[in-house]
């Protein structure tokens, strides 16, 4: 049996197979479909410090081999998470869990992790750094080094857990805000967030999405993703999560040798439910299929010349 | 909810660019009428959501518009194709919470679902009364099949080519308790002249079982999912605020 084992910021996982955030939910629905313990965690709905709406509808559009979102992060807000979700995330996964939080400003961003790091099973911060900075003329903090850096710092300091900064692609070179983390203080990294697109309504001359622009995920990022995860694991010695378009166990595999420690998988998750398990399932005959013994061994193994 | 295959019997034509599709393969996770599928259609990344409008043990039956390039994709099914469908989603309408006598209104490929609505009512000793709006006389479907169940059926064309000319509400009572399915307009309109009931809502879905957060809408009780807390919310409960 081929050893599918990886290790996350000290934190040993069965397999490198993780939901995506937003993807996920809290883990309810898919407990009910099949025993989610058979994953490596899973990244639960995006956290603010106060509970969140979210953009009208739609919020979601079709796209070529994906899709676009513009949720707007609607969640309870911490607290809620940590007194309803929480307890029933621990009744129905027996593994730390990853706590994705998001903010508007700083504070906000050192004030959510703090709450959360009392949480026994919150295994690890992925901090969202896609979010509009309010005081920064709702400039992205993942497109800016310095903000990213800010936050990291702030979220290091209020927090014991790990800390992984999921970046943004949605900049011109994703390995200065990479670097920028990594010098902060960040335990390790997570990428990419979906990439900002739009659809036009022919019959009615109007953007699909509510928002106007939303984020595009699914297979049809994978390429683009792989792309700045091998950029990424090269420019900095702190681990990569990969993820964008990831939907069979080729795919993991593929991020893995790009550079990748884990893989998350998102909007797979929605149009199948049960990808997740598939990919876990299958992940030990493409192992033999490709001569990998010890997955843990092909992070960044990708060949050159 | 369900991850099944299916394999098409049927697929014809009911009016212009309507469709009925026969489905075979198991039924046993539909619970409720105006539950919906959420299909997987070659080439498309989304699933498209679809009404069950009728199931017995064998198989279930859903009618469709074609509106875009799912719905074209679903036309072109020949019987013996095989479909992946999640089923069993969505509440679905609360038939004991009917009274004897409701209005089923049903705008369009809003119907659909209100064809397994009234046959449970009927089995449950219920005497619906069924109320069906469409634009044009060559359009209208189903009004047949429903009068076939033994319930009063009443029609409405905007242009007047069949029924009365006027719009669905037109044809329900000031004040009744209806189970409503059709585009939000007609939903709302309904709303206004109704005192109770249960009615059926649409939304751009990522998932349809509750996962993304997708279509979520504004309601008195709070948030809710359109695709797993609804899509039939109570009369009750709703915003008209999230349009
Ligand atoms: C709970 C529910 C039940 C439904 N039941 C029926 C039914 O019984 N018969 C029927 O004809 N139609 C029904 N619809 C509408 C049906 O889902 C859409 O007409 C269909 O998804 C259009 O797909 P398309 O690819 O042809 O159109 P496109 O416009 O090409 O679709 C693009 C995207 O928008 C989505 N979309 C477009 N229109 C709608 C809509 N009105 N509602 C939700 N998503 C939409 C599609 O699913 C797809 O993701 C229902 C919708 C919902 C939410
Ligand atoms: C519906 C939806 C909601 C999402 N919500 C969040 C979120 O709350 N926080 C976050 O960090 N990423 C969120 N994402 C981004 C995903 O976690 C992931 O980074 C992205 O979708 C790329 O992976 P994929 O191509 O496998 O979907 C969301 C994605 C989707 C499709
Ligand atoms: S469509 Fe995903 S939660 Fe409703």
């Amino acid at each position: 049996m081929p050893d599918t084992r990886v290790s996350l910021c000290g934190i040993e996982l069965p397999n490198p197979v993780i939901p995506a955030s937003g993807t996920f939910g809290y883990g309810r629905e898919f407990a009910e479909l099949y025993d989610i313990n058979i994953l490596g965690s899973f990244s639960f709905k995006g956290t603010t410090l106060h509970p969140r709406l979210g953009n009208p509808l739609p919020r979601i559009a079709e796209a070529p081999s994906g899709m676009l979102n513009a949720v707007g992060l609607q969640n309870p807000g911490v607290d809620r998470v940590i007194a309803e979700e929480l307890p029933n995330i621990q009744r129905i996964f027996h593994r730390p869990v990853m706590a994705n939080v998001s903010g508007f400003s700083v504070e906000e961003y050192a004030e959510t992790c703090a709450r959360l790091d009392g949480c026994e099973a919150v295994g690890w911060l992925e901090v969202n750094i896609s979010c509009p900075n309010v005081h920064h003329g709702g400039m992205s903090f993942g497109t800016d080094p310095a903000c990213a850096a800010e936050v990291t710092r702030a979220v290091k300091a209020a927090t014991t857990k790990p800390v992984i900064m999921k970046l943004s692609p949605n900049v011109t070179d994703i390995t200065a805000i990479a670097k920028a983390c990594a010098d902060a203080g960040a335990d390790g990294l997570s990428l990419i967030n979906t990439l900002l697109g739009m659809r036009i309504d022919l019959r009615t001359r109007r953007p699909v999405i509510a928002n106007t622009t939303g984020g595009l995920s699914g297979p049809a990022v994978f390429p683009v993703a792989l792309r700045m995860v091998w950029q990424v694991a090269r420019a900095v010695d702190i681990p990569v999560i990969g993820m964008g378009g990831v939907s069979t166990a080729e795919d993991v595999i593929e991020m893995m040798l790009a550079g990748a420690t884990a893989v998350e998988v998102g909007a797979a998750n929605l149009v199948d439910p049960f990808a997740c398990k598939r990919i876990v399932e299958a992940l030990p005959a493409v192992m033999d299929k490709y001569g990998i013994h010890k997955l843990s061994e092909i992070t960044g193994g990708v060949h050159h010349g | 909810m369900k991850q099944n295959r299916y394999t098409v019997t049927a697929n014809r034509a009911l009016a212009p660019n309507v469709y009925r599709m026969d489905l075979a393969g198991d039924t046993a996770p539909i619970t409720a009428p105006g539950q919906f599928i959420n299909l997987a259609l070659d080439g498309l990344f989304l699933r498209r959501p679809i009404s069950v409008c009728d199931w017995d043990e064998q198989g279930l039956v859903i009618i469709y518009k074609v509106v875009g390039k799912g719905t074209a994709r679903m036309a072109e099914l020949q019987p013996g194709a095989s479909l992946d469908a999640l089923v069993g989603l969505g509440n679905g309408y609360d038939v004991d919470a009917c009274p004897v006598h409701p209005v089923l209104a049903g705008g369009g490929v809003g119907v659909p679902p209100l064809y397994g609505l009234a046959k449970r009512l009927l089995a449950a000793g219920k005497k619906p009364s069924v109320a069906l709006g469409f634009n044009t006389a060559r359009e209208i479907f189903y009004d047949m099949q429903f009068a076939a169940l033994g319930v009063p059926v009443t029609v409405a064309t905007v242009d007047g080519t069949a029924g009365k000319k006027g719009f669905v509400t037109d044809l329900i009572p000031e004040g009744a308790y209806v189970c409503a399915c059709g585009p939000e307009p007609m939903l709302k309109a309904v709303h206004a002249r109704a005192s109770a009931g249960q009615f059926s809502f649409e939304a751009r879905m990522g998932c349809g079982f509750g996962a993304c957060m997708g279509c979520t809408c504004q309601t008195v009780t709070g948030y809710k999912r359109i695709c797993k807390d609804g899509p039939v919310l109570e009369y009750e409960e709703i915003l008209w605020s999230h349009e």
